[in-house]
């Protein structure tokens, strides 16, 4: 028999109003008991109250060689940032 | 892209400081060196957990056994932290249990020194992980992410070790004449292997030059140890205990102690595995790992039977 277990990424929220964060990732036969390894590996100084896993091959990302494409033309794109406007200094509040 | 200009890519990276990413293009030697590193840093971790274990259910009181618990489970989470780092380079895990096992990869040298009294839990904490600080310390600004990112969690969990260590030392160097002696003995027996856990010379490291343009290492070997002594020196006076070294002197004209040479070849002897405890190490490893495979066995059974997704998917 196979027992390879499956790679899991772990999110964990650090405190209530929080993110998940990711955090790391791990293996696990499946998601509880990815949960219950995630608390030991990465909760054991009360780092978080809240834990996801994801099991790693539903994770899609970008692909970095087109990172250009993706994100360069944000570059050019300065007024969408509140700092491009020019407002007199009386202006107040805005 | 073509090669070249991938590597152009790839070294103004490493230059400017920006951390090369898992799906980043990486050279080949660039992942092998970073894959074998981190592969045996990991199995350091798990191996080390042996020579504290041996002590745990004999720890002389509930507040020592908790905190010797607490450390070798640490020890456990960082070697997970560093087999998933390890893993994001393209080796899986089971390749790595079986390199350490079947005695192809190493781990760290100090792991096959035996612990024969309580002060060497002590000696371990103050030297070993004080060494292991100061080598992984320089790594949490390593240039592979997952790498320097596993570093900065585990230097955070390591300070505790040393401290831990360090105050079993100083509890028996206040204690009687025989538990001072005790702890005398261990400093004795660990000074030498915790100065050889650095590494080799300048001259006879393999991979120092090449990782440090790299940028996976910050600082040599000799300029880490250097450090290491100078530090323990002034810890080891407020023990009132003797670093077993004639030649260790403060040295004006450098500001750094000069010590005495390290005898080499008892260094490649144990790295070729003939230390004291080489061959208990690895069957302890081999036996845990053969004892654990009805476990992993059930466990999947279980996870296949339980499949099609829980019910407690979702948000």
């Amino acid at each position: 028999m196979n027992t390879d277990e499956p790679l899991w990424e772990v999110f964990i929220r650090s405190n209530q109003g929080l993110d998940h964060k990711h955090m790391g990732s791990l293996h696990a036969a499946d998601a509880q008991m990815a949960i219950e390894n995630a608390r030991d590996v990465y909760t054991r100084r009360m780092e978080g109250v809240s834990i996801w896993v994801v099991e790693s091959k539903n994770i899609h990302s970008s692909n970095p060689d087109e990172a250009s494409s993706l994100y360069d033309p944000a570059n050019d794109k300065i007024y969408r940032h509140p700092t491009f406007y020019n407002l007199p200094d009386e202006l107040k509040h805005m | 892209m073509a090669e070249d200009q991938l590597q152009k890519v790839f070294d103004d990276k490493v230059a400017q400081e920006i951390k090369i990413e898992p799906k980043d293009w990486m050279p080949d030697a660039y992942r092998k060196t970073l894959m074998r590193q981190i592969s045996q840093h990991a199995h350091s971790e798990i191996v080390g957990m042996l020579p504290e274990a041996n002590w745990i259910t004999r720890a002389p009181s509930l507040r020592r056994k908790a905190t010797l618990l607490a450390k070798v489970q640490d020890e456990a989470g960082h070697g997970l932290y560093l087999y998933a780092a390890a893993e994001t380079l393209g080796i899986s895990r089971e390749e790595m249990v079986d390199q350490l096992l079947s005695g192809k990869a190493k781990y760290s040298s100090i792991f096959n020194y035996p612990t024969l009294t309580w002060a060497d839990i002590g000696a371990i904490g103050w030297l070993v992980d004080g060494a292991a600080i100061m080598n992984q310390v320089p790594l949490c600004r390593s240039s592979y992410g997952p790498y320097a990112r596993a570093m900065i969690r585990v230097c955070k969990e390591e300070s505790f070790h040393q401290r831990q260590g360090f105050e079993i030392l100083l509890t028996l160097c206040r204690g009687s004449e025989k538990q001072k002696e005790m702890a005398q003995d261990a400093l004795k027996r660990w000074w030498w292997p915790s100065l050889m856990m650095f590494g080799p010379n300048g001259n006879d490291s393999p991979h120092t030059a090449q990782s440090m343009k790299w940028k996976i290492k910050r600082f040599t070997n000799d300029e880490l140890r250097q450090k290491f002594v100078d530090i323990c020196k002034e810890q080891a006076d407020i023990l009132g205990l003797t670093i077993p070294d004639a030649k260790l002197k403060w040295n004006e004209e450098r500001s750094h102690y000069d010590f005495g040479e390290i005898n080499w070849d008892e260094f490649w002897n144990v790295v070729k595995g003939k230390g004291p405890c080489n061959k208990e190490r690895l069957a302890a490893r081999v036996s845990a790992h053969e004892n654990g495979e009805w476990v992993r066995e059930a466990a999947m059974a279980h996870a296949e039977k339980r499949s099609p997704k829980s019910s407690r998917g979702g948000l």
